[in-house]
């Protein structure tokens, strides 16, 4: 059974559809990472799913029980999930009674909070912190702080929005770090959102692509990665090279695109004349100076239109009638003497290429 | 000129000596005061956290009256509680006018639209995301709203100490339900304005002084609780 589930979740405000018909499930130990571009209606799931709001239409079960509406068991509900919120508050006291507070509601004696509490301040590194005010501490301080008193709650569900927007490198690496440990060690069931593909990645075992109100894809981060639905999940999970054709011959599973002039062989099963459009992956190409013979079918003459560092690899822009796009390393720029306007050969092979049907 | 110095003079030597009038006069001052402002927030905060938290119609109205009668005359709440407690008013059975249960009432009537009013905006002042926070950590209603109104605490006791500040410096009231008696209901206004008109500046210099220096006191605690 799942221990959480929605069926047609719909939510409306002032006449604009924020969620369509959503419909999820999620087993006790998932773990599941709503992706999507900002104002894609993360957030608002997630407040549906703590049941802080009541949804325009549908149902949400609980273990089972549908818990939509109800009045008592709402808030009942409620205690046995945690929700981490998005750019998170802190109560205006010491760290301490701010990791406290939940379990105070709970009726929890003061023998057991005090032992609980110093457990969890230990796990979030905040041990030294314990007796400053939460106000003055720093955003990733304060997102710890927020970790912390929710999982302090020991919840079934624990719903996290964003727990990283809008921090720096070193306080997202920690923050990641807990959350992969409260996996690990409590096998809470988690659901969050996130607007980075690389964290959806780096973290659950589930990923759910909401865009526009829709989920529109759901399956492992690898499968999401590697073969998007459509060509909005192509672009929002980073895929740069999104080339339109038509498809003039197809052979077994092998087929000929035609994107205006230029051909593209590629692996997919389509009939000819359908429109697609073939999406590489820029880590994919290869570079070289000379046309060498390779196995690869996808070999095209460009000219070097930039050449953008981005940390250790360098994004380099061809255009070979179409525009590509190629993630090489720092040193390849170097042998190959990468520069603007330069004329370079870009390989790439069939298989690397995912094939989406356009919609009309 | 030579007069006022020498009232000022005499003045200081009595608050010194530790005057017995005077203390009592300052002592009943600060009591009514205080009491009044208490019993208006102990009917204050519920009733703003209610109407804060609750949606209902009118609600804008309803505020933007409680913030008119931030500045009701004294004299008339005076006027209107006296009403109420003279012998032929409706409560005038209780034979409360002309007494310091009077003037609590009648203070207490006259700040409570203070409270009420600040303590809504302490309220509202607060961040949104505070109460959700709190029920997604578990909290009920109830729960929610005491987390509200303590994080909003500092900008509520400033909202008491206004009402105190009131409280204790208006006249009018206190004379007309008071009816400033000797040793009973006359408090550090009413001496004022009374041995003014008598001519004797002394004793009605030294309570001036000291109605300065609460209002000094209470604007230190104010300014420190803002600075917060």
């Amino acid at each position: 059974m799942p221990l959480i589930e929605t069926v047609d979740l719909c939510q409306k405000h002032s006449g604009h559809d924020i969620l369509k018909k959503i419909a999820l499930q999620v087993e006790p130990g998932e773990v599941l990472s709503l992706i999507g571009p900002t104002g894609a209606g993360k957030t608002t799931l997630l407040r549906l799913l703590d049941l802080l709001d009541t949804p325009t239409s549908g149902q949400i079960y609980f273990a089972g029980a549908e818990v939509t509406r109800a009045g008592k068991a709402r808030s009942e509900t409620r205690r046995k999930m945690a929700f981490v919120l998005q750019k998170p508050v802190v109560f205006n006291a010491s760290v301490y009674d701010n990791v406290a507070y939940g379990l105070k509601w709970r009726g929890i004696t003061r023998n057991e909070l005090y032992q609980r509490v110093s457990g969890i301040l230990e796990t979030v590194s905040l041990s030294a912190l314990r007796d400053r005010n939460a106000r003055t501490l720093s955003g990733g301080e304060i997102q710890r702080i927020a970790i912390a008193r929710a999982i302090a709650l020991e919840p079934e569900l624990l719903l996290l929005d964003e727990p990283t927007a809008n921090l720096d490198p070193i306080s997202i690496s920690r923050i990641e770090k807990l959350i992969a440990n409260i996996i690990h060690q409590h096998k809470t069931t988690i659901i969050m959102t996130t607007h980075d593909m690389r964290q959806g990645q780096r973290l659950p075992n589930k990923v759910a692509v909401l865009i526009n109100g829709e989920i529109l894809q759901t399956g492992s981060s690898w499968d999401i990665f590697t073969s998007p639905h459509n060509q909005e999940i192509a672009e929002f999970i980073g895929t740069e090279n999104i080339i339109n054709g038509v498809i003039t011959a197809s052979e077994e599973n092998l087929v000929t695109i035609n994107t205006s002039g230029e051909i593209i062989e590629a692996i997919a099963d389509y009939p000819v004349g359908e429109e697609v459009c073939a999406c590489i992956r820029p880590e994919d190409i290869t570079l070289a100076n000379s046309q060498a013979p390779s196995s690869a079918r996808n070999s095209y003459a460009g000219k070097i239109m930039q050449v953008v560092p981005m940390g250790p690899l360098c994004r380099i822009e061809i255009d070979c009638d179409f525009p590509l796009f190629a993630l090489v390393t720092g040193r390849s720029v170097e042998e190959l003497d990468l520069v603007r306007g330069k004329t370079i050969y870009a390989t790439f092979k069939a298989t690397a290429i995912h094939i989406i049907r356009r919609e009309r | 000129m030579n007069e006022i110095w020498q009232g000022l003079l005499e003045a200081i030597k009595l608050i010194v000596s530790l005057d017995p009038e005077i203390l009592e006069i300052s002592g009943r001052s600060l009591w009514i005061a205080l009491s009044s402002c208490l019993l208006a927030s102990v009917i204050c905060l519920p009733i703003g956290g209610l109407i804060h938290f609750q949606r209902f119609a009118g609600k804008r109205t309803l505020i933007s009256l409680i913030q008119t009668f931030y500045s009701i005359p004294t004299v008339v709440i005076g006027l209107f509680v006296f009403v109420l407690l003279s012998r032929t008013g409706p409560l005038g059975g209780f034979n409360l006018l002309f007494t310091p249960t009077a003037m609590i009432i009648g203070q207490m009537l006259l700040v409570i639209p203070i409270v009420l009013g600040l303590t809504i905006s302490a309220l509202s002042g607060i961040d949104k995301v505070i109460p959700d926070t709190a029920r997604s950590l578990g909290a009920g209603s109830f729960q929610t709203a005491v987390v509200v109104l303590k994080e909003a605490r500092f900008a509520v006791t400033a909202a008491m100490i206004m009402a105190f500040s009131r409280a204790i410096s208006e006249v009018g009231l206190a004379l007309i339900v008071g009816g400033n008696i000797k040793g009973f209901t006359r408090v550090i206004t009413t001496t004022i304005s009374l041995e003014t008109a008598k001519g004797d500046l002394e004793l009605a210099l030294a309570l001036g002084i000291i109605l300065m220096f609460i209002a000094l006191v209470i604007n230190l605690v104010l300014n420190q609780l803002q600075t917060r």
